[in-house]
């Protein structure tokens, strides 16, 4: 036990919690704890340019590595910038601790400046969160923080300290035990269920594993793995889970959902078993509930029993960690003996990829924002050392139907909460997770400029990453649902190709820029930029007319999606041209 | 359909604010809160009355046992709990009519909490079904004001498993 501030307390709490790394910006309310960076620490602090930035930094963190991400704010606008990436962790339940400085105590309450009740406005968005009041809290908040934030679902939470606490005095010592009596999430799953939920699997004909984020958050990919061989299940995974189940797989079976290709869809709403492992049924997945996977016996598996009936009736809940039940009811499987009975389901579903492989316009002068997607993918086949990033928008969609990622952790996205801007601070956090990789954010031009200011970040903290921007000049997404439902009236989503000159922005940042209008120019650029080993950016001007197929639309079911047909399609992204082009 | 909710709660600051917030946020009705201290200076125990299918209810007993602070979550199934409410209702009472107000109030055992030169106070204290026919009955007479307290409940005494304990983990 050693006498210190609050600040070093909060220090030695980090230490001892074994974080590598924070992201941050200080301000005025939280100066005690950067004064005690300044004093020394093993903790890296990684400086952002915007507190959002950091949080999205600390989710890149947190997804790449399956540890906690931490982030520091100050009070005030400081911490509000830090709603986005706590809301973000909230929906996608990345394990994230953020620390914010709070006006001195004696000030709370008086509309003191930078004062904002940052737990108020937060709690509809964490798991929990702490007001310090007393600096001898701040050993067991700490470790009540980390625990919370990795322990059940994992998500966010928010240590707010003020300022006269940092500075107090305490005698420290780190709690072995969080003293949490409310906190007890689920340890172990019932034998029975497990049992149960074996025996639906091996009576199953077409079955189907829906997977979503919670496999990987339970880092239980070897289990899934071994699920689904047991029982030869197929397997799609959710935008959130890509990279939980080996892509090149046999059983593989894509993504369902909006923009998901028509046989994943059709998987998932043909099946009589359908398996949600980590998996929230998502309007985004299943587009009209009441038409999704009809007739389906339905086993739902989760570490949070409030997502079992929320939105789909369970016929066999489990409830459990997922490492555990996965691999539960993999034995129980194997113990069983039983032959599967999938085979033609699994041809069937074959059949199906084959009859309606993702399509797109090959022709014009225009280079194609799906080639510079198939053009990564194929320059890093076989590595496995590549982690993706993306924003949210059409690029994020074109990332998920054409990169193959073979490995968990490591395609990290904004799923839930579609936060644009993503992209890139994630990509410097998951830089920081994993230094031996090499991090490539596909980003949207309307995303990157949300965040963009990063790029300093990257350059000066020495964590290069590749940012490949599919810059086709416009809100894409955006411009996509105005051509098929607002009649082709485009409202406010032109950004241009050119205003800002990407190349030269990420020049005037230390970093790499590269410009590329045609397919000749793609590979020769992604390829220095890969190589360089320094932080580039790629702008890789695409044609502006390009949409994302296929497409269930909002609240439609998930068989009437909208595919691309050819001229139909072609006439559906030409915006006033004649037709209005609903190419259904 | 309405169902009484019993949450047993750490005695901590915001602990009752992230309840209400998750139920604004859920879109479940609130009918009647009653919040209060318990057997142990750390526990506080909130009595939620609120409308809603039998499916949301298994909703927001789960949602409720997320939060942290919150400790045990149990439903008070009518027949095996007691469910009590406190009102006070000022009823004006000129001088003629007293007679059968006090009459009435007899037979509620309400009690006169308080007389004035037009009205009474009256206290009742009962099950919320008791207190609702008081109310209906003195309604007529010119009810000025009235206030309930939100029903407060235990499980009965002959249940010796106390509150049903939720594990939440579904079989």
């Amino acid at each position: 036990m050693s006498r210190m501030n609050g600040a070093d307390a909060v220090l030695r709490s980090l230490e001892a919690e074994g974080v590598e790394v924070v992201f941050g910006i200080p301000g005025g309310a939280i100066l005690p704890l950067y004064d005690a960076f300044a004093r020394g620490t093993t903790v890296r602090h990684v400086l952002a340019r915007h507190e959002q930035g950091a949080g999205h930094m600390a989710e890149g963190y947190a997804r790449a590595s399956g540890r906690v991400g931490v982030a520091v704010a100050t009070s005030g606008p400081g911490a509000t910038n830090l709603v986005t990436p706590i809301a973000d962790a909230w929906m996608d339940s990345t394990p994230l601790v953020c620390i914010t400085g709070q006006v001195r105590s004696q000030l709370i309450g008086t509309d003191a400046f930078q004062e904002c009740d940052i737990v108020g406005v937060t709690i509809p968005i964490v798991k929990h969160s702490w007001l310090v009041q007393d600096v001898r809290d701040i050993p067991h908040v700490l470790k009540a923080a980390f625990h919370v934030a990795r322990t059940g679902r994992c998500g966010p939470v928010l240590v707010d300290i003020p300022r006269d606490v940092q500075e107090a005095e305490l005698d420290f010592a780190y709690p072995a035990e969080p003293d949490l009596p409310g906190w007890r999430p689920p340890r172990r799953a019932h034998p029975r269920q497990l049992a149960a939920a074996a025996e639906a699997i091996a009576a199953a004909e077409r079955p189907v594993l829906y997977v979503g984020g919670g496999v990987l958050n339970a880092n239980a990919s070897a289990q899934l793995l071994e699920l689904a061989e047991t029982a030869r299940a197929p397997v799609v995974t959710t935008l959130m889970a890509k990279g939980a189940f080996p892509e090149t797989h046999e059983l593989f079976f894509g993504w369902p959902g909006m923009h998901g290709p028509k046989w994943s869809n059709w998987a998932m709403n043909k099946c009589d078993l359908l398996v949600a492992a980590g998996a929230r049924f998502d309007d985004r997945v299943t587009g009209k509930l009441s038409a999704f996977a009809q007739g389906a016996t339905v086993i739902h598996l989760d570490i949070d029993s409030a997502e079992i009936g929320k939105l789909r009736a369970a016929d066999i809940p489990v409830v459990g960690p997922l490492d555990e039940v996965l691999g539960g009811i993999a034995a129980e499987l194997a113990k069983r003996g039983s032959a599967p009975r999938t085979d033609a389901w699994l041809a069937q579903l074959a059949d199906w990829r084959e009859e309606f492989p993702l399509r797109y316009d090959q022709t014009g002068d225009l280079l194609k924002p799906q080639t510079v997607l198939e053009t990564l993918r194929d320059m890093t086949a076989g590595r496995d050392d590549i982690v993706w990033t993306t924003g949210v928008g059409q690029h994020q969609m074109w990332a998920m139907q054409y990169l193959v990622c073979e490995h968990p952790r490591t395609f990290i996205t904004s799923g839930g909460l579609g936060t644009m801007g993503y992209g890139l601070p994630a990509a410097i956090g998951a830089k920081a997770a994993r230094p031996d990789a090499t991090v490539v954010c596909v980003d949207g031009d309307g995303c990157f400029q949300m965040t963009c200011q990063e790029l300093a970040t990257a350059t000066l903290e020495d964590l290069p990453i590749v940012v490949c921007l599919i810059n086709n000049g416009y809100l894409g997404m955006v411009q996509q649902w105005q051509n098929l439902f607002f009649d082709d009236r485009l409202s406010h989503v032109q950004l241009t190709h050119q205003v800002p000159d990407y190349a030269a922005l990420a020049e005037a940042y230390g970093a790499a820029g590269f410009t590329v209008s045609s397919e000749e120019e793609l590979e020769p650029a992604l390829a220095e930029a890969l190589s360089l080993g320094r932080t580039a950016v790629v702008d890789c001007r695409v044609d502006p007319r390009e949409q994302c197929f296929p497409m269930i639309p909002a609240g439609a079911a998930a068989l009437d999606l909208i595919e691309y047909s050819g001229d139909a399609a072609a006439s559906a992204a030409g915006r006033g041209a004649e037709g209005k082009g609903v190419a259904r | 359909m309405r169902h009484t909710i019993s949450a047993l709660l750490e005695n901590k600051p915001g602990a009752l604010l992230r309840i209400v917030s998750m139920f604004a946020r859920r879109g479940y009705n609130i009918d009647s809160l009653a919040v209060g201290t318990t057997e142990r200076h750390d526990v506080s125990r909130v009595t939620l009355r609120v409308d809603c299918e039998q499916h949301p209810l298994e909703q927001i007993e789960k949602q409720m046992h997320k939060l942290v602070n919150v400790l045990r979550v149990a439903e008070l199934v009518p027949g095996e709990s007691i469910e009590r409410e406190l009102a006070l209702i000022k009823v004006a009472a000129p001088p003629e009519r007293r007679a059968e107000l006090l009459a009435l109030s007899d037979v509620f055992h309400a009690r006169v909490a308080d007389v004035g030169p037009e009205a009474l106070v009256f206290e009742i204290a009962g099950t919320p079904e008791e207190i609702d026919s008081f109310e209906e009955l003195v309604r007529p007479h010119g009810v000025k004001e009235l206030v309930r307290t939100g029903r407060i409940g235990l499980t009965r005494a002959s249940d010796r498993k106390g509150i049903k304990r939720r594990q939440h983990v579904l079989r």
